[in-house]
């Protein structure tokens, strides 16, 4: 899950990282009290969940209420990227000496945490990276030794940060480590972290990837739920607990496993087709979980067929033919259903649906075979 | 010969009296495999099916002498688990655990590195290994596999290893050993563990990899090959068509900038002289044309 900045940013403030006085607001009066609150000069920031909003618009200084009622007004309701503007957070505006780069994460190679630090911050890493990789200082962290004070001292050294910067900083990074380990993020990342004109180091921005597998031991993440997504097809997969992401084809799309469901979407654009969604029902799929997959999918206009490619391994077969048959009595499906069945229990599911088969539920023998039935049927 | 297991590799099943480790656990041992204990803390003493289980991995090691576990446990439980194997001596560990946290897998990977070298781990969030007729760990279907070689078969994804095998045993292709390596961002075996196995395997002649997007571990193998594979190699990679950005189900399979596409990983592993196909019955038809070409 990715958090909004200013989901971020208070998730870092529970781990110490220093960060504006500031806070959040839907409506225009919200954002004064939040300006108010947090003292002039303000920074209104757009909340989108997409780099480039600086220069899309959607941040704007402020010196007074005014000026915070008229930015407000246009952030709010924007359209940034495809993303629209909902929330705004209101910060006061710090006077930036330097602007540096800070990050961890997996680095999967070499199977331990990666941290990245620049003196080079503000822009997005990668141009750093492309244009001038040696301003990039790379860590090592052994996951079991942690990043020490000592290591982040001799790296923010190494980095070559500003001499009254480098105390703040190793601390800052130790807290930011904590953070990404203990708060279980894939990606813990502040760009710009600034050195301000008063010699104050802290986060100007937060970007933070919460590691979804990690959440059942963190029921604080619930706080963070508002607006995750504006696909109502995703928000329904969401509730229902799958695996699901909304794409533009006219095949849905419904499998077991990723590689298969990725495959899947594959065969269905080389046979001509485009899929709907990309949606993988898991390990032990129960017939709940396959009812409701056809839900979500059947509440998709543009599907003109559905395509269930299932190779049974720790899925039975015959729960997931189950599944249909329920998905069936609850809800009418409007599109077609072509089924390819085979794995752990594949006999039993066949002979259970057997019965059943008709125009709008049909089994092929292979994923090709089925591939090209599913884009026939939504071509028609 | 099989890499890894073989028919006299014994195991002990961690999570039998569960609901999906009694269903893959008999499963496995019903298939052939020397499945010799189980364990759960509070029903040490009993038996699961004539499986009799021991309260932990140290005991049913002394009694059993197996070198091999099977990890069934939820992902809470899931890297304790693991530890506990190792310490218990255990060579090989299967862990077919999905929804391991990342920071969970980096930390276990490491202490078992640091401190059990010797110990090998599959997984977690993989389909296990299979050697056609000698040894089954995990939650494959023994019937879509086929013994005999020539092929040995290594996949990111679960179901496109299940499709790999139905694909070439349908055509009367057999298989030395098929070894699911998971899609987490941190296995414990990943592909060059198996392309140096199957290379050293005199009764595996050709290899196939299933590889997805995400990751540079197609890469990397792309590389190994050129540099220490002598037999042939027939790939596919999952996901040509997945947005970038998107996490495509397994915690590992994202596209981020232009880092984890297929094409990039199809083109590394054609350099190396690799036969790539666009799906797994392609795939399959190409091995079939290797596997002519042996003889």
């Amino acid at each position: 899950m990715d958090l909004f900045e200013y989901q971020g940013k208070q998730y870092f403030a529970q781990f110490g990282i220093s960060v504006s006085p500031g806070g959040v607001a839907d409506t225009v009066d919200e954002a004064v009290a939040a300006a108010e609150k947090a003292g002039y000069p303000v920074v209104v920031k757009a909340q989108v969940k997409v780099g480039g909003r600086g220069k899309a618009g959607g941040i704007k200084l402020a010196d007074n209420a005014d000026e915070v009622r008229l930015h407000a007004g246009n952030i709010l309701g924007m359209d940034i990227k495809g993303h629209v503007v909902r929330r705004l957070w209101v910060e006061h505006s710090s006077d930036i000496a330097k602007e540096y780069y800070a990050s961890f994460t997996l680095d999967r190679p070499n199977k331990c945490h990666l941290g990245m630090l620049s003196k080079e911050g503000g822009v997005e890493i990668e141009v750093v990276a492309e244009e001038n990789p040696d301003a990039i200082a790379k860590i090592s962290i052994d996951p079991i030794v942690g990043l020490t004070l000592e290591a982040a001292t001799e790296w923010v050294a190494a980095a070559n940060l500003d001499e009254e910067a480098r105390v703040q900083a190793a601390q800052l990074l130790v807290k930011l480590y904590t953070c990404y380990v203990e708060g279980d993020c894939d990606l813990a990342e502040i760009n710009p972290l600034i050195l301000t004109t008063e010699g104050q180091v802290h986060a100007l921005d937060a970007k933070v990837t919460l590691d979804d597998n990690a959440s059942y031991r963190h029921p604080e993440w619930a706080d963070f739920a508002w607006g995750e997504t504006e696909d109502v097809r995703e928000q329904m997969a969401k509730e229902k607990g799958l695996n699901y992401i909304g794409l533009d084809g006219t095949v849905g799309i419904i499998a077991n496993g990723a590689g298969l469901a990725m495959s899947t979407l594959d065969v269905v654009n080389q046979v001509g087709g485009s899929a709907a969604n990309f949606l993988d029902i898991g390990g032990g799929a129960s017939p709940d979980v396959m009812a409701a997959a056809l839900e979500v999918i059947n509440s998709d206009p543009k599907v003109k067929a559905i395509f269930v490619n299932i190779f049974g391994g720790i899925t039975k077969v015959d729960d997931v033919a189950n599944g249909i048959l329920e998905a069936l009595r609850r809800v009418t499906i409007a599109a077609p259903i072509v089924l390819r069945l085979d794995g752990t229990n594949a006999a039993e599911g066949r002979a259970l649906l057997q019965p059943h088969l008709n125009d709008q539920l049909i089994a092929e023998p292979t994923m090709l075979d089925a591939a090209r039935r599913a884009v026939a049927l939504a071509g028609k | 010969m099989s890499i890894f297991v073989d028919e006299n590799t014994k195991v002990i099943v961690q999570g039998l009296t569960g609901g999906q480790g009694r269903f893959h656990g008999l499963r496995n041992r019903d298939y052939g495999t020397k499945v010799v204990a189980g364990t759960s803390p509070s029903k040490a003493g009993t038996d699961v099916d004539g499986v009799p289980i021991y309260a932990n991995m140290a005991e049913a090691v002394a009694a059993t002498g197996a070198t091999a576990s099977f990890v069934v446990v939820p992902p809470a439980g899931a890297c304790a688990a693991i530890m506990e194997a190792a310490q218990a001596g255990i060579e090989f560990i299967v862990c077919i655990t999905e929804g391991i946290p990342a920071q969970d897998e980096a930390l276990t990977y490491a202490r078992l590195v640091q401190e059990f070298p010797g110990t090998r781990l599959l997984g977690p969030n993989c389909p296990g290994i299979i050697s056609p007729g000698k040894c089954n760990i995990g939650i494959t279907s023994g019937d879509i596999a086929l013994a005999g070689g020539p092929v040995g078969i290594v996949s990111r994804s679960g179901t496109l290893t299940y499709q790999a095998l139905y694909e070439l045993s349908s055509q009367g292709i057999g298989q030395t050993t098929c070894v699911g390596i998971g899609g987490d961002p941190v296995p414990g075996t990943n592909f060059i563990d198996c392309l140096e196995a199957f290379q050293a395997d005199p009764e595996t002649k050709a290899i196939m990899m299933i590889g997805e997007i995400g990751g540079s571990e197609e890469e990397r193998a792309a590389q190994y090959i050129a540099d220490y594979v002598t037999k042939p190699v027939v790939s596919y990679v999952a996901g040509v068509t997945a947005p970038p950005g998107r996490k495509m189900g397994h915690a590992g399979a994202i596209i981020s900038g232009s880092q984890g596409t297929a094409q990039a990983k199809m083109d590394a592993l054609r350099a190396a002289g690799v036969t790539i196909a666009l799906n797994p019955t392609e795939a399959g038809n190409a091995m079939i044309e290797v596997v002519k070409n042996l003889k």
